[in-house]
């Protein structure tokens, strides 16, 4: 069964560039020939997830692997880690800087936006060394 | 109404390039971006001040029909190419939000 994988490297702190992958992987599962719907819950779980990595975790590393059954996604990222998950979870619950928030980031709604388009979600974190974020879309 | 209606709207201007016209179901307003990915409707005409790339990306990726910057917010010619490029339609106004809103709710 063939299984294809788009790695990103993610910038951290250039919000310029955020969204740059979950872009890219979006227009190449168009060309896949992906169901729209289920290419619109990647690219939406992806983005949040990699502005998450940007502005919260110091950049990172993107890995995103198809097959013909599901969509996976990696984040993983050596920034600053989440100290109690399912508060950041929780709807409203934000940590952003002042320099986010003025670009729009904040609401506390990326990682409720991520569980909401995904069939599955796994954060795992450790203080002090990082965050991996791991997502399927089922196909 | 369609997107063609707004560019006859005065006071409104368009500033990426012509683009096929699109359905406009309902006005939608959020400032706060994760916000309006969660709520933003399909095919809404979308009022904010926030203008930035990320801006595109949500307009892209919550599928609303054109992005309308209300109070004269800025928009840099990097985010025009990059709305372009998405194929997000941007006006501007100087009016703010609400009565934006408004205007343009009562050509729905
Ligand atoms: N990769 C990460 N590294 C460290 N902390 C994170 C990471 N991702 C999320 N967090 C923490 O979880 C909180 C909630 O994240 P969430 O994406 O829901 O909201 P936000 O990023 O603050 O705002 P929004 O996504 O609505 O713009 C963040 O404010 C931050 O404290
Ligand atoms: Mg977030």
């Amino acid at each position: 069964m063939s299984e294809l994988t788009f790695r990103f490297v993610v910038p951290g702190d250039d919000y310029s560039r955020a969204g740059e992958a979950s872009s890219t992987v979006k227009n190449r599962l168009k060309r896949l020939g992906i169901d729209p719907a289920a290419i619109r819950r990647v690219s939406i779980a992806l983005y949040e997830g990699e502005i998450n990595m940007v502005i919260h975790g110091g950049g990172g590393e993107v890995i995103v692997s198809v097959t013909p059954q599901r969509v996976d996604m990696v984040l993983e990222d050596h920034g600053k880690g989440i100290p109690d998950i399912a508060l950041a979870m929780q709807e409203g619950y934000s940590t952003a800087s002042d320099q986010a928030r003025s670009l729009g980031f904040g609401a506390g709604m990326g990682l409720p936006n991520m569980k909401k388009y995904t069939d599955e979600i796994e954060v795992s974190s450790v203080v002090g060394q990082g965050t991996t974020v791991r997502m399927a879309v089922l196909l | 109404m369609t997107t063609l209606q707004l560019d006859q709207l005065d006071g409104l201007t368009k500033l990426t390039r012509p683009a096929e016209a699109r359905e406009i179901t309902c006005i939608y307003c959020c400032d706060l971006l994760s916000l309006a990915m969660a709520q933003a409707p399909a095919n809404s005409a979308w009022v904010t001040v926030m203008g930035n790339r990320n801006t595109i990306a949500v307009a892209s990726l919550a599928d609303v029909a054109c992005v309308i910057l209300a109070a004269d917010t800025a928009f840099s010619d990097d985010c025009i190419t990059k709305a372009e490029d998405e194929g997000v339609t941007v006006y501007r106004t100087a009016a703010p939000i609400f009565e934006t809103a408004k205007r343009i709710d009562l050509l729905l």
